[in-house]
């Protein structure tokens, strides 16, 4: 049976496109095609090479040159070959891929946002001023923790603000100290922002039950221990049930707590990792307050901490002042972390979300978020095992070890024949201490229904690897691609187009 | 719920098939002295019509652009944006999608960051782009840890004529000693090269150097740059790219690595954010670089695809030996980035270039002769430039404040030693008409 | 899989004695569990190696590793093929796949190192 045949015979679900021919926008017009004109110049002209003093550029860049039906095409082409939120089911764990409103879209491109600069003098933004103190108190308020920087533009970006405010804690306190503990379960991103912190990662093993192992945690701490950094839920999807008794040793010692704020979306209005004994926390607005991905970002990672950590937070944020709103520098700040005050454009739709959904609403969604994932975890119990079973938070995570052993399939083909049935696949082989991994997310903006079918189709697959392995290993096959070759993608280095390049295609 | 389509009666079902009887049922392992007794103190939920109205009138708050004629610039500029750029970033399947792990449904997201990539490497002369940094400032920061893995030293210098937020935002990233940060004074709006030749040793990883400058000015890159090559640095050029239709690109004067904001190449300012980092380097360093690159492969059947590439750099392969913590980054406005340049062409954008270059000394020309104005650098400039006001200037924007201008940046905001300078900016946008009459205002001040 | 002639370490690095310079490279073991090799980043000659540390790494798509010097000494020649063809190490771990040239300060240091049967029980033992 050829590749072909497999895909009528086991795709009647999976559409197929038209296929993709790669061809760059460089490749498209005419040397003649325009889209943009230049403008008309209605002052004297210059002679560049003059005003810029030689350094007048000589040789023009080559750039596309397209006619906007050209253009608009492309793009739309390329946007056919992608997946988003609004195309199906991203039950992609640790991402909280939920559904981006579209009020938010709207709101953020209002004129009164889009086009106000920095620098305007404050009584000239006060609009915009208030909806970053309205976000600060709002993420205050679900942190439990009381200060708020809007100014990481991501969560590996508010784990190094928060942890360079650690660091110029303890530096004030004349305790410098040289170590941070980081659980084997973490994100790649929290042994990384340690290393740029200047500090020693020190890992802490994970217990049977999926949480931290508390006696190795007290075996590791000491006073050269500068914080943990920790994520609750964790990446299992756990809620970490001695939370109260591990940030209250690692205060013993006189380190400090640090949440990975990955997980929120599981525990809005139902916990605080403020009143879990959390002294900072990270928030990814692009995960629990459905501001979009964007193919990888933009995204916002504002800091939360407690009041000794207050005055160390990076400036400028947003105060009261004279019954208005100005920006404000706290007094001992490590300094800004990036240019201006934040990813303005992603914070009016958080701000827009939070107001669309209210706090009682935030604690629905989370409620839900959890519900969805218990259901699901439920409905694939007997199907995939789960290592480390137990009620899980807003997500869970799989082994698709046994599967492997039994037939050969592994977790990525399962990932790509989930492809073929609509669906993309969960985060595969994270975290690295369960083996195959396969984290599910469901999040709270899908119906039961389409639960229902995801774990339809998993069982359907798992019959399918025991029945003809071959055909999971050659998955996909209704993509605009199919597996691509990642060895040569780094041996020939082919990361940018130049002319010349298009003759020997 | 508006954003919940699970009904009431399938939740009942749902809670059934899970075994508990209610959603609480589910948190029962967070100890109960971390639970939250109450509900939260926030508002209650809006109405979409409600809702709107309430945002309207947050934005109505704001002097914008629309409402205001702005000569702000500081790194931050209000170049036209084409249609087209809003309606291509504004597709669900571009804006909805998480970073494109799965290169099999990720193919436009991965060609489009690709066709950027190649973008930048024309624009700056440079044979690898990434698929963006945050911002320029971070960019910045991160090209200076770059340079220190490349050459295996600890110490940068910089120019007192880079962005102070940038300076700033390198401060603080090497905060903890990873790097030893050496600020050099400017001279006369440029660089001091001879304090900075003496500045440069054979410990020096950079030499950080922006051009245009903080203050708009052109630096002599050519000399700086072969000062730091001279001791085996880096050259570090920092650059806005929505002049390089115009400007010879930094490779031509030996740029290593190049960075730049590129807010201007088809992004709204929003109040500063989210911005672009631009960041480009020589491929010999491809394997120090910070953040996600994309490359072009093939398939199992041949046909022509994208991947994100040496992926064992970042974080979530190498861990505490990553080259950065980066994971997101700011790709829609790469995106965004993509199309603007592709829509303005080289033609569009040396146009942009031209007429803002040209505007600016047009404005330039008739401040300093309204005598309320004088020159203070020789250096020359290109589309932002900076003058002393003579007399208060404070009280100088606050009156043409309240006749419809935002008139230019007070840099003694900054920097007291900078105190009566401002510094203006000056895009395509702004016509004759608009900046006759905004002379005519100084004039009458 | 495991030629006899070679000596082995835990790190899965093989070693080939001749007179007092030791060929050093990645066991067949070690060369699967990456999966297909793309870089391998290798040390100048004239530098020291010491027995435990790390002299280089070697990578596949997803993933890295050091690679640990067996023995102690100084660096006399690396395999400049693999810069080009980082395949081999797949294709031919002991022989084209070879990384570097180590003039043995112990000689002794060597022969401690498992035989092929050690190794394999090792291998064995892990999995």
């Amino acid at each position: 049976m050829s590749d072909a045949d497999r895909i009528d015979a086991r795709t009647a679900e999976a559409g197929t496109r038209e296929p993709l021919t790669g061809t760059l926008i460089f490749e498209r017009g005419a040397e003649e095609s325009r889209c943009v004109e230049p403008p008309v110049l209605d002052v004297p002209s210059v002679d560049l090479e003059d005003v810029l003093g030689g350094h007048a550029r000589a040789m023009a860049p080559v750039l596309p040159h397209v006619t906007e039906v050209e253009l608009a095409r492309h793009y739309e082409h390329l946007a056919s070959a992608n997946f988003g939120v609004d195309s199906g089911f991203y039950p992609l764990g640790s991402c909280t891929m939920k559904y981006n409103p579209k009020v938010d879209e709207w709101a953020c491109r209002l004129p009164g946002f889009a086009r106000i600069h920095p620098y305007q003098p404050e009584e000239t933004v006060q609009g915009a001023l208030e909806l970053m103190w309205g976000l600060q108190e709002a993420l205050a308020e679900v942190a439990g923790l009381p200060a708020v920087s809007l100014q990481p533009a991501a969560g590996a970006h508010g784990e190094l603000t928060g942890l360079l405010t650690i660091r110029a804690y303890h530096t004030a306190n004349g305790d410098p100290r040289r170590r941070v503990l980081v659980p084997d379960s973490a994100h790649g991103t929290n042994p990384a922002t340690v290393a740029m912190c200047g500090y020693e990662v020190v890992q802490v093993p994970s217990d049977e039950r999926g949480g931290v192992d508390v006696a190795a945690l007290k075996r590791l701490l000491d006073i050269d221990v500068a914080a943990l950094m920790l994520t609750n839920p964790n990446t299992l999807g756990l809620f970490d049930e001695n939370i109260l008794e591990i940030t209250s040793a690692v205060h013993e010692v006189g380190a400090l707590a640090y949440c990975d704020g990955a997980n929120l979306n599981a525990i809005m209005g139902w916990s605080r990792p403020g009143d879990m004994g959390f002294d900072a926390l990270h928030i990814n607005l692009h995960k629990t307050f459905a501001t979009p991905h964007g193919g990888g970002g933009p995204g916002a990672g504002p800091v939360a901490v407690s009041d000794a950590l207050a005055p160390y937070l990076p400036g400028p944020v947003v105060a009261q002042r004279d019954g208005g709103f100005a920006f404000a520098y706290p007094e001992r700040s490590i300094g800004r972390v990036r240019s201006y005050a934040g990813n303005f454009g992603v914070l009016v739709r958080a701000y827009t979300y939070i107001r669309a959904v209210g706090g009682d609403g935030l604690r629905d969604i989370s409620g839900q978020a959890v519900l969805s994932a218990n259901y699901l975890k439920t409905l694939l119990a007997d199907a995939w095992p789960v290592p480390y079973d137990r009620t899980c938070m807003h997500e869970f995570v799989m082994s698709g070890g046994p599967l492997r052993k039994s037939t050969g399939v592994r977790t990525l083909d399962v990932a790509k024949r989930l492809l073929d049935y609509g669906i993309h696949p969960p985060t595969v082989y994270f975290p690295l201490i369960v083996d195959e991994a396969m984290m599910v997310e469901p999040t709270e903006t899908e119906s039961k229904e389409t639960l229902e079918r995801f774990a339809a189709v998993l069982r359907r697959i798992a019959e399918e690897a025991a029945e003809d392995s071959g055909l999971l290993h050659g998955a996909p096959y209704s993509t605009p691609v199919r597996r691509l070759d990642e060895a040569a993608a780094v041996k020939n280095a082919d990361v940018a187009w130049s002319p010349g390049d298009g003759s020997e295609r | 719920m508006r954003f919940i389509p699970v009904t009431c009666g399938e939740q009942d079902e749902m809670l059934d098939s899970v075994g508990v009887p209610s959603i609480d049922g589910l948190y029962e392992d967070i100890p109960v002295g971390a639970r939250l007794a109450r509900p939260l103190d926030l508002p209650g939920a809006m109405g979409e019509i409600e809702l709107a109205a309430h945002i309207e009138k947050l934005a109505a708050a704001n002097e914008d652009g629309s409402r205001m004629v702005s000569f702000l610039g500081g790194g931050c500029y209000d170049h036209y944006v084409p249609a087209i750029v809003d309606s291509v970033v504004s597709k669900p399947a571009f804006f909805t999608a998480y970073t494109p792990y799965q290169p099999e449904v990720s193919q436009g997201t991965l060609q489009a960051i690709y066709e950027y990539q190649s973008m930048i490497c024309q624009l700056t002369g440079m044979e690898v782009s990434n698929a963006s940094m945050y911002d320029g400032a971070t960019a910045l920061a991160e090209a200076a840890l770059m340079a220190a893995r490349v050459t295996k030293r600890h110490r940068v210098v910089v120019s007192a004529t880079v962005h102070p937020e940038w300076r700033e935002t390198l401060a603080t990233y090497v905060e903890s000693g990873t790097l030893e940060v050496v600020e050099v004074a400017a001279k006369d709006g440029v660089s001091d090269g001879a304090a900075i030749a003496a500045a440069l040793d054979d410990a020096t990883a950079a030499l950080l150097i922006a051009s245009p400058s903080f203050y708009g000015t052109l630096e002599d890159l050519r000399s700086l740059g072969e000062a730091a090559h001279e001791v085996g640095a880096l050259f570090v050029v920092a650059t806005d790219p929505v002049l390089l239709g115009v400007l010879e690109p930094p490779a031509s004067y030996g740029a290593d690595i190049v960075v730049g904001e590129g807010q201007s190449l088809g992004n709204a300012i929003s109040f500063g954010g989210p911005g672009l980092g631009v960041f480009a380097c020589r491929k010999a360093h491809i394997r120090q670089m910070p953040g996600r690159v994309a490359g072009r492969t093939t398939d199992v059947d041949g046909r022509t695809g994208f991947v994100l590439t040496f992926s064992t750099r970042e974080q979530h392969i190498r861990r505490e030996k990553a080259t950065s913590n980066i994971c997101s980054n700011h790709s829609l406005n790469a995106l965004a980035a993509g199309v603007y340049l592709a829509a303005m062409g080289a033609d569009g954008l040396a146009g942009i270039g031209r007429a803002s270059v040209a505007k600016a000394h047009y404005l330039e020309g008739a401040l300093v002769a309204t005598g309320r104005f004088e020159r203070v650098f020789d250096a020359p400039f290109a589309a932002e430039f900076t003058l002393r006001y003579r007399g208060e200037a404070t009280a100088m924007q606050a009156r043409l404040r309240e006749s419809g201008y935002l008139a230019g940046l007070d840099l003694g905001r900054f920097s007291a030693d900078d105190a009566g300078l401002v510094m203006f900016a000056v895009t395509e946008r702004h016509t004759r008409a608009v900046l006759d009459r905004f002379v005519e205002e100084v004039s009458a001040l | 899989m495991y030629p006899k002639e070679l000596k082995y370490d835990r790190e899965h690095e093989w070693v080939r004695l001749d007179g007092d310079v030791a060929t050093i490279g990645i066991s067949d073991f070690a060369q699967d569990q990456l999966g297909e090799v793309v870089y391998v980043d290798l040390p100048s000659v004239g530098e020291a190696v010491s027995t435990g540390e790390s002299f280089g790494e070697v990578e596949s798509v997803k993933s890295v590793s050091e690679l640990f010097s067996p023995i102690s000494g100084e660096i006399v020649e690396v395999n400049e093929a693999l810069e080009d063809a980082p395949e081999t190490v797949n294709e031919d771990c002991y022989n084209a796949g070879w990384m570097i040239k180590v003039k043995v300060e112990d000689t002794a240091e060597v022969e401690a190192l498992m035989d092929a049967d050690d190794y394999e029980a090792y291998i064995a033992e892990e999995a």
